[in-house]
């Protein structure tokens, strides 16, 4: 089985942080506070599916693109 | 002792609350917004610190920057901050620093912290957003915190107030420290750095161990460093193999290994921690994929409705009473040229604009109200699909929101768009947007021809109709974005990774201010403009090459010796204006401007409304009252009425207001936004294809229209 991103969360769904794939997006995700360890959770899905809602640690919303949430590989 | 004047500059993340803490500190009233990304620029204002015991007072200068998550800038207006930040020579370049942050989301606040920290800038940790941590059951150890940062920490509410004299005595009594600390770095760097940055801090005589990474990893940013002083610095990344994206990455992962016990230490939690309830609440339906668009399209439909409903009461009063006033003075003072500059020219023309003012104030407030509550964000996520269709990002839907107001802010607030093509199409098409400017032309021609009758028992037929000038503007953004993006090629990958901030409830006081701005500069800057195209006008309407108009007068007179005074009259006013400077320049363009049912006089209006829209229903109202009998004295709206073609049939068909209408939905004229979008991208070349490609699009579809319909 091919590794699990958040944009394969279902809605209400945690995971926790594993790694990321792409280097560039990376840096931005992890200034955003998406930092290996650190638990999400799906929270909401636009209306037209994309982008999404996540819950970073508790602490905050953070919405982004499917393409971006593929780039975070989950536990 | 420090010099005599100290300069504070405030840095944190986006929506941490710094203009807010800039407003409570200077008394002044920047723009502020409960999305991320509101401030594009640098911003100064001051205040004054009142010395005790023998000291005298001092003025401080408050630098209000743009947010940013880091350090390192992912888009225009981020760079703003290292630029000031990174280079002591800066005028701008602070004493100390007051970082502000968002107390209910400390870890990835004190991320920046950190940094700001460690490039030995004198820092003070201002702790905001106290009562979202609280409505979040989390409690901020202040003194904990400072202990374990080794700065000063001051809890503050930058909406309140509270707190805000304790930070100014901080300040003070940071920068009259007599030794500078020696920094304290939160990171230190392993493997090759170390002797890489030791090379460059010899080379750039630097004291500071970051500042010389800063220059390694963000040279090509830096409008301070020259041409070859980036090459050398290209040349050492080379030498020592400094591969970037690895170390930032391998950077930030260490500050937040830093960061967390020092938060776990100073952040007590009731429970598990969640987003308050009321926005969890909210974000249910809003960004329901259902009742998301329908709430979407309600809440715009009620804006279309204030503006159009709601407005046109006090609109009419002030219509009565400026044509009113106009007759008084027109009897009260002597006859003569004065008199009818004053009345036919100023009064006409102010006139013309006043009446605006009600439109304007509802629509600045609603928008505001749109940015304070939080809502602006939500738009961006429901619309970032739509948005990508065109190339456009959800981003995009702040400028095109805000261009409804003006677009000259509307533009600059593109600089938070991260990807370079995103935000040039967002600029390109942002002037579509039907901004206030074009509101009284819309409202004078939709008057004139849509009866005021309800549909389905509560929309408004005029609201409806404007509401699909606005939709028209919005579609013809759209469309034409995606038909440029084939154009302009994408160079990199757009992001959109976005907060979501809490609701907030907005301020009252301070939507009010908006309003009161708006309506403030747009009478005063759109006033001036109007009062100077007036007074010309009014020349040289008033005034004709040689005797051109004596001729034409006494022709008039002779030819129709049998006709009552009054027509006779209205006929050598027209005679008159036709033969003068204005009425030369009209009958020179009518040629081009007649295929779209225009004719000279309309014409007149259109040359004159070329640098700022806003003049045209002013210079209508002059041209009108001028050619117009002068005994009696009639609103804008009447006047259109009553005007006649060549043919002796009203001059106002639904054909040429359609047609006006829609020229002036895409036609570019406004020298600001021209103006601004030069600046936004450094060169004339865009603001003259963008000139150049709706003047096109103006013209055809106006002709389209006209002809179409008559
Ligand atoms: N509840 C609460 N709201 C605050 C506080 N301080 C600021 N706000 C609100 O937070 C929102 C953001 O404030 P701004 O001052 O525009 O934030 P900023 O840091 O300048 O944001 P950018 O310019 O986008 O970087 C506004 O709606 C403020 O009214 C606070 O202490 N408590
Ligand atoms: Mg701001």
């Amino acid at each position: 089985m091919s590794v699990r991103t958040v944009s394969q969360l279902q809605k209400g769904e945690k995971a926790v942080i594993r790694s990321f794939s792409d280097r560039l997006m990376s840096l931005k995700l992890l200034e955003m506070g998406c930092v290996p360890g650190c638990e999400v959770r799906l929270d909401a899905v636009a209306p037209l599916g994309d982008p999404i809602c996540i819950n970073v640690g508790g602490c905050y919303s953070l919405s982004l693109r499917l393409n971006e949430a593929s780039t975070i590989e989950i536990e | 002792m420090k010099q005599e004047n100290i300069k504070i500059a405030l840095v944190g993340n986006p929506n941490a609350g710094k203009s807010t803490l800039f407003n409570a500190l200077t008394g002044l009233r920047q723009k502020t917004g409960n999305f991320p990304g509101v401030t594009v620029e640098k911003k100064s204002g001051t205040f004054r610190l009142v010395g005790g015991s023998g000291q005298p007072d001092r003025d401080v200068t408050v630098v209000d920057l743009p947010g940013t998550y880091s350090v390192y800038p992912k888009s225009a207006d981020e760079g703003v901050v290292m630029d000031i930040l990174a280079n002591p020579k800066h005028p701008d370049y602070p004493d100390a620093v007051i970082v502000v942050v968002d107390a209910s989301n400390l870890q990835r606040n004190l991320l920046l912290f950190t940094e700001i920290n460690d490039l030995g800038l004198p820092t003070i940790l201002a702790l905001n957003m106290l009562d979202v941590a609280a409505s979040m059951k989390l409690t901020v150890n202040a003194v904990q915190l400072a202990m374990q940062l080794n700065v000063p920490v001051v809890k503050i509410n930058a909406r309140t107030g509270e707190g805000v004299p304790i930070l100014q005595q901080a300040v003070s009594t940071l920068v009259d420290k007599k030794e500078k600390p020696s920094v304290k770095y939160f990171y230190v760097p392993k493997g090759n750095e170390p002797a890489l940055i030791e090379e460059v801090k010899s080379l750039h005589q630097l004291d500071n161990d970051y500042v010389a990474l800063q220059y390694v990893c963000q040279h090509d940013n830096f409008s301070f460093l020259a041409q070859p002083v980036r090459a050398k610095l290209d040349g050492l990344i080379e030498k020592y193999e400094f591969d970037e994206t690895g170390f930032l990455a391998e950077e930030t992962i260490a500050r937040y290994k830093t960061i967390k016990p020092i938060v776990d230490k100073a952040v007590k939690s009731e429970g598990i921690s969640e987003q308050p309830l009321w926005t969890r609440k909210l974000d249910k339906i809003l960004l329901h994929p259902f009742w998301g668009y329908v709430t979407f399209a309600i809440i715009l439909m009620v804006i279309f409705q204030a503006i159009f409903a709601w407005a046109s009461y006090p609109m009419d009063w002030i219509d009565e009473n400026t044509a009113a006033l106009i007759g008084w003075t027109k009897e009260v003072l002597p006859a003569g040229v004065l008199n009818d500059l004053l009345t036919d020219g100023i009064m006409a023309g102010i006139g013309g604009v006043i009446i605006f003012i009600p439109q304007i104030a509802i629509l600045f407030g609603l928008v505001s109200l749109l940015e304070e509550s939080g809502y602006m964000a939500r738009v961006m996520v429901i619309m970032d699909k739509v948005m990508r269709k065109f190339g456009l990002n959800g981003r995009s839907v702040v400028p095109l929101i805000s261009g409804v107001a003006c677009a000259v802010p509307a533009i600059m607030t593109t600089r938070s768009i991260s990807s370079r093509h995103e935000r040039l199409l967002t600029i390109l098409v942002t002037p579509i947007m039907s901004c206030s400017a074009r509101l009284p032309i819309y409202s004078i021609l939709i008057a004139l021809i849509i009866p005021s009758t309800k549909v389905l028992g509560i929309f408004n037929m005029q609201g409806l109709v404007l509401f699909g000038l606005y939709f028209l503007g919005l579609a013809g953004a759209l469309v034409s974005a995606w038909i440029l993006s084939l154009f302009i090629k994408r160079t990199e990958p757009g992001y959109f990774m976005l907060e979501m901030p809490t609701y907030k409830l907005p301020r009252w006081g301070h939507v009010g201010f908006m309003m009161y701005d708006s309506v403030k500069s747009f009478v005063l800057e759109a006033g001036k403009i109007i009062l100077a195209i007036s007074i010309i006008l009014w020349v040289l309407s008033s005034y004709g090459p040689s005797d051109h108009m004596e001729v034409a007068e006494k022709k008039v007179v002779m030819s129709m010796s049998s006709a009552s005074a009054e027509e006779r009259g209205a006929a050598v006013a027209s005679a008159r204006l036709e033969n003068s400077y204005a009425g030369n320049f009209g009958r020179f363009i009518e040629p081009a401007i007649r295929p779209l049912g225009y004719d000279w006089k309309i014409g007149i209006a259109l040359l004159a409304s070329f640098a700022a829209r806003e003049v045209f229903v002013g210079t209508m109202a002059t041209i009108y009252s001028i050619s117009g009998d002068s005994e009696d004295v009639l609103t804008v709206k009447q006047r259109l009425v009553q005007e006649k073609n060549d043919q002796g049939g009203p001059m106002y068909t639904p054909a040429v207001c359609y047609s006006l209408l829609i020229f002036y939905v895409f036609a570019m004229m406004c020298m600001s936004t021209i103006a601004v979008v030069y600046r936004e991208t450094h060169g004339w070349k865009w603001p003259l294809i963008q000139l150049g490609y709706l003047m096109v699009l103006a013209y055809v579809s106006a002709f389209a229209v006209y002809q179409l319909m008559s």
